[in-house]
């Protein structure tokens, strides 16, 4: 085993959990900032220079406040349901390619924790085990609204994984890979998937509205029929991961559309500036961290613009709408793909 | 009959078109609009730093006026308290001393003076109804109180203060045509 290689991931590691979370509380404040614009507001302007401390305001005001088991809960499984939700959502993290290759001193560090042959299949994996974070804290909770708000978590869950997997498979027809670092590597300069697969962009990006309980479709914590959804009976820290669990969902989500369909940490015109290597591996992570931040920003806008689906609407659009588009989707993909190799 | 607005749309049941169905134009168009209002000004003001301007006859807290001699003007006639309409106003009246000629303009004086703020509904008819121009409407605030009783002004907050420095300017309301309108023998209060 090599130890500086040890070494490089363990800190890399801590650098990717924290900017996550640095990520995921400033996602809370732009979202306060982001929401007020759209309605004319000023947003949280009073903690600090234009509000920027406020998350850590709400930080210090969610460790204060009282922690509340109910009496009727499961214990155990009340505690467990917040844990998993967080900890599913830190670990997607870590399959995906935050940038190229640095150079230090001669060794080459890659800005990908583990670049695993089947990177989607492991995110796939990791976003399906969120749900339990939430059907076993609705579960456990023992109170009617919080198990409405699971079962709603669940079958939406399970309904749009369906869609976003079909739409997954058409791109893997394009890409023929199932590593994430081969994918990107693919999309070099412009030659982006999304020119590629619009169409399953556009499901995949819907599916991954419905995964992160984002308005429109953000049934499961839907306030004016469940009073809090699956979190209802939840206070303090454990209310504030499950909170702070759908924020970095967003960001994750972010980071794998960007990968996927926007080209990940590639530039358009990288090649002709002439950098040396590491210059153009900062410069792509830095380009990678603005699409994501775009694109948390459309989750919000979306969020700020569209009403809430009603739950029948949902299921229409999830079994009736998307799935049969995305099987279109592969089927036009596999018979183009099929045609254009056999010439 | 006349519509109300010219906004009411005939409701129809009509099938939607491909368009309509992927709901995918709406949803661009309805982007549209929030992203418009996310650059257009804001309606808040920072409020305690910046404060909205007031109206220059704005009619808030009041002020019981003293004369160029520092005598205060009111003569407890009672006819602010009459002209309220929301018995806000309360007066006890007393006679002026001999040695006090430097204190009180008129022989009679109000002893208490005082405001209900919770009860007043700031129009202005006290006044009007005012023979001596001593109570004007000012364009402060009344400050919010945890309390009731702190509301009911007495003559320590409502009477304006003696320096001049700190006189309290109702220029605003006290115009010519006010004046006139006050020496006018025609109005009945004046008689």
């Amino acid at each position: 085993m090599d130890w500086t290689i040890l070494i490089y991931k363990t800190i890399f590691l801590f650098i990717i959990l924290l900017v996550t979370l640095l990520v995921a509380m400033y996602s809370t404040y732009g979202e306060r900032k982001v929401a007020a614009f759209m309605q004319d507001r000023r947003g949280p302007n009073r903690a600090g220079p234009f509000g920027l401390l406020q998350p850590l305001a709400d930080g210090v005001k969610m460790f204060m406040k009282e922690e509340i088991i109910p009496l009727s809960a499961n214990r155990a499984l009340f505690i467990l349901g917040p844990s998993i939700a967080m900890t599913t959502a830190l670990l997607t993290g870590v399959v995906i390619p935050w940038g190229g290759i640095i150079t230090i001193g001669g060794r080459e560090f890659s800005l990908q924790i583990a670049d695993l042959n089947i990177g989607i299949l492991y995110v796939f994996a990791m976003v399906s085990i969120g749900v339990y974070g939430i059907m076993i804290g609705g579960w456990a909770s023992n109170n009617k609204y919080a198990l409405y708000g699971a079962i709603r978590a669940a079958s939406q869950m399970i309904s749009y994984e369906l869609a976003m997997g079909m739409s997954i498979v058409a791109l893997v027809i394009t890409t023929g890979s199932l590593s994430l670092h081969e994918i990107v590597a693919q999309q070099h300069g412009m030659n982006w998937n999304i020119f590629y697969q619009p169409l399953g962009f556009l499901i995949f990006l819907t599916c991954a509205f419905a995964e992160t309980n984002r308005a429109p479709f953000d049934l499961p914590e839907c306030e004016t029929e469940l009073v809090g959804g699956y979190h209802t009976e939840y206070s303090s820290m454990k209310l504030g991961f499950y909170l702070f669990a759908e924020y970095i969902n967003m960001f994750i989500s972010s980071a794998v559309i960007a990968t996927l369909y926007f080209g990940g940490y590639n530039m358009p015109f990288i090649d002709q500036l002439g950098l040396s290597q590491n210059a153009v591996t900062l410069l792509g992570t830095m380009f990678f961290f603005m699409k994501i931040l775009g694109m948390i920003f459309l989750f919000m806008w979306i969020r700020w613009t569209l009403p809430r689906f009603r739950y029948d609407q949902l299921m229409n659009l999830g079994w009736k709408g998307l799935i049969p588009l995305a099987i279109f989707n592969i089927l036009a993909t596999g018979i183009f793909y099929y045609f254009t190799e056999l010439s | 009959m006349e519509k109300l607005t010219n906004r009411s749309r005939v409701v129809s049941d009509k099938k939607m078109t491909f368009l309509e169905k992927i709901y995918l134009p709406a949803i661009v168009k309805g982007m549209i609009i929030t992203l418009k209002h996310f650059f257009s000004k804001k309606a808040t003001i920072n409020y305690p730093e910046q404060k909205r301007e007031f109206s220059k006859v704005y009619r808030g807290q009041h002020v019981l006026k003293r004369d160029d001699l520092g005598r205060e003007r009111c003569t407890a006639c009672g006819l602010c308290a009459v002209a309220c309409p929301a018995e806000a106003i309360t007066m006890i009246a007393a006679e002026r001393k001999p040695g006090e000629e430097n204190l009180y303009r008129e022989e009679k004086y109000a002893a208490v003076y005082e405001i209900n703020m919770l009860r007043c509904i700031y129009c202005g008819d006290c006044e009007d109804a005012c023979p001596k121009e001593a109570i004007f409407l000012t364009d402060r605030i009344v400050a919010s109180q945890y309390h009731r009783e702190p509301f009911v002004y007495g003559k320590d907050i409502l009477v304006e203060p003696l320096d001049p420095e700190k006189r309290i300017d109702v220029s605003a309301r006290q115009t010519e045509s006010v004046r006139n309108f006050k020496l006018n023998k025609r109005f009945a209060h004046n008689k």
